[in-house]
């Protein structure tokens, strides 16, 4: 625990409708000064919510991209379309920061956290003390270690800025080639077919979706694809991006070739945990922490991308989400934890945006040993639910936004649906909801 | 610019300024309103932006969606004014739009 003792506690005065401000006292803590690394949503949410929550003292937020926090998702759908704008992308105006006292620190890198003495080193050798420390250091996306990878034309997706270096060549009549078929790698495919490029997957794994949905899914978003005309090459094994000014093709491991202007990866991420290993946090997959988010240290807590915790409505199995809810959700446990309140959890959530289907999934599908379908896939709106014996853990849900809140009201509160009642498309999900125990 | 008037469930008003071609809940969460969360970005997957559109706007801001009501099937308070507001585009024929939050966003 954090040491006792009383932390400065600012009423926020305009969510009570008063219009002064005073100052109460609170326990745990002599927490004066909050460093936050990271400036993605997890980080900038953990900023303002910690503001939200009373915290007047210092919060420092160190951000290595030059915009202020921005939403990711849209980034490989309509920012990469060119339908939105970077100001639109935006989680809060930029002007929120100030208006905030919220140090922002941006584009600046932490390179060095001592823990012994409470202090962060950043680019240029200054040194910053803290209280409590958040680590939110999100992803890097997995590098293709292949020949002319380096060439202009072949890309990673993480950020803005790998989106705007992108959009040039995205464009009607391009040849691009996707190397990996996660939902980055499909949802850049169908943004590519939407803007008329001319478009190749190239996936090792035997499906789509390999890791993260069942055969079944795969099999469907598979078939999608294919009929908007994206051609896949699955078990395909990249073995060099060739050209000699930019990209002109993918060398395959088998020897053939696909002509391309524009290659662009999606094969993974790995947690940036550079700074948590070299302080000595403890890694498990990602930066370990307990339920609250606080690692190994108890002035250290870690969120979003890069942290592993336990998971609540999964018998408390350690897992490292990559999503906007966990972003959320890790911002609003660190920011309770330091601040002394209390904070629920909510089940897992994501979503997928791909041509007209809308794919949102509630819950871990991991360790599934019965999928049952309600809905016709052929009628482009179905839910797969994953069961694990009699229990419910899991909804991929496509163009059917009742069975992913239904499934997701279910699983929070720890209830199951009969399979046979769930397959019952005849009977409104609502209902089904109401009677399940 | 049209301006739009969100009514918190404490009876608080926010008059705001939203620019023509943006959501109702862009507008609100640009400007911190309390009590819309919003927390999937206007991608009509999480159900925390849900808004009562006033009577007398009601034909302007038009009907659900079919995705948008099997959305909101499942939000709490849901009324016949329920909407979620990710999917209400600001016009020019909305200024003046009057929403009020629900309770279970408080």
């Amino acid at each position: 625990m954090l040491a006792q003792g009383a932390i400065r506690f600012k009423a926020r005065l305009r969510m009570c409708g008063i219009g002064s401000k005073h100052t109460l006292r609170m326990t745990p803590g002599d927490i004066n000064r909050i460093i936050i690394i990271g400036a993605g949503q997890a980080g900038g949410e953990a900023a303002l919510r910690l503001r939200q929550g009373g915290f007047s003292g210092d919060i420092t937020l160190i951000g290595e991209e030059t915009a202020p926090p921005y939403q990711r998702p849209p980034l490989s759908k309509k920012y990469l379309a060119g339908e939105m704008d970077l100001e639109r992308l935006l989680l809060r105006p930029a002007s929120v920061y100030a208006d905030e006292t919220i140090a922002l620190l941006s584009p600046v890198r932490a390179v060095w956290i001592d823990r012994a003495n409470k202090r962060v080193r950043i680019e240029g050798g200054r040194e910053l003390a803290y209280d409590a420390l958040i680590l939110a250091t999100g992803t890097r996306p997995r590098q293709l270690t292949l020949v002319g990878a380096d060439l202009p034309g072949a890309h990673l997706f993480r950020t803005a800025a790998d989106a705007d270096a992108i959009r040039p060549g995205f464009v009607s009549g391009a040849r691009l080639v996707v190397i990996g078929a996660g939902y980055i790698g499909l949802e850049v495919a169908a943004m590519a077919r939407q803007k008329g490029l001319d478009v190749t997957v190239l996936e090792a794994a035997a499906r789509p979706l390999a890791r993260v949905t069942s055969p079944e899914v795969s099999g469907f978003f598979l078939d999608e694809h294919t009929a908007q005309g994206v051609r896949f090459l699955l078990g395909g094994q990249p073995a060099l991006i060739k050209g000699k000014e930019r990209v002109t093709g993918v060398g395959l491991a088998d020897g053939g070739e696909i002509p391309a202007d524009l290659v662009i990866a999606g094969i993974g991420v790995n947690p940036e945990i550079t700074l948590a290993q070299q302080c000595g946090l403890r890694i498990d997959n990602g930066v370990a922490t307990d339920a609250s988010c606080r690692t190994s240290d108890p002035s250290v807590f870690a969120i979003g991308d890069c942290a592993a915790r336990p998971m609540a409505h999964y018998e408390n199995r350690m897992s490292r989400l990559e999503s906007v809810h966990n972003a959320i959700e890790g911002a609003k446990l660190a920011a309770a934890a330091i601040l002394g309140q209390t904070q629920s959890v909510e089940t897992p959530w994501f979503w997928s945006d791909q041509y007209d289907l809308k794919l949102q999934i509630a819950g871990l599908f991991q360790g599934y040993d019965r999928m049952v379908l309600r809905g016709d896939m052929a009628d482009r709106a179905f839910a797969a639910f994953y069961y694990r014996g009699e229990k419910l853990i899991a909804v991929d849900a496509v163009n059917r936004p009742g069975e992913y809140l239904g499934a997701k009201m279910l699983i929070q509160s720890g209830r199951s649906l009969a399979p046979d009642l769930i397959a019952d498309i005849s009977r409104p999900m609502k209902e089904l909801v109401a009677a399940a125990n | 610019m049209p301006k739009i008037t969100y009514i918190e469930h404490s009876g608080k008003e926010h008059v705001i300024e939203a620019p023509a071609g943006q959501t109702v809940m862009e507008a609100a969460v640009k400007h911190a309103v309390p009590g819309i969360d919003a927390d999937c970005g206007g991608a009509c997957a999480c159900a925390t932006c849900h808004v009562y559109v006033d009577d007398a706007w009601l034909a302007k801001t038009g009907e659900a969606s079919s995705m948008e009501q099997s959305m909101l099937d499942f939000a709490n308070d849901v009324t016949d004014n329920s909407r979620l507001s990710c999917q209400i585009k600001v016009s020019d024929a909305l200024d003046g739009l009057v929403v009020r939050l629900p309770k279970s966003q408080h």
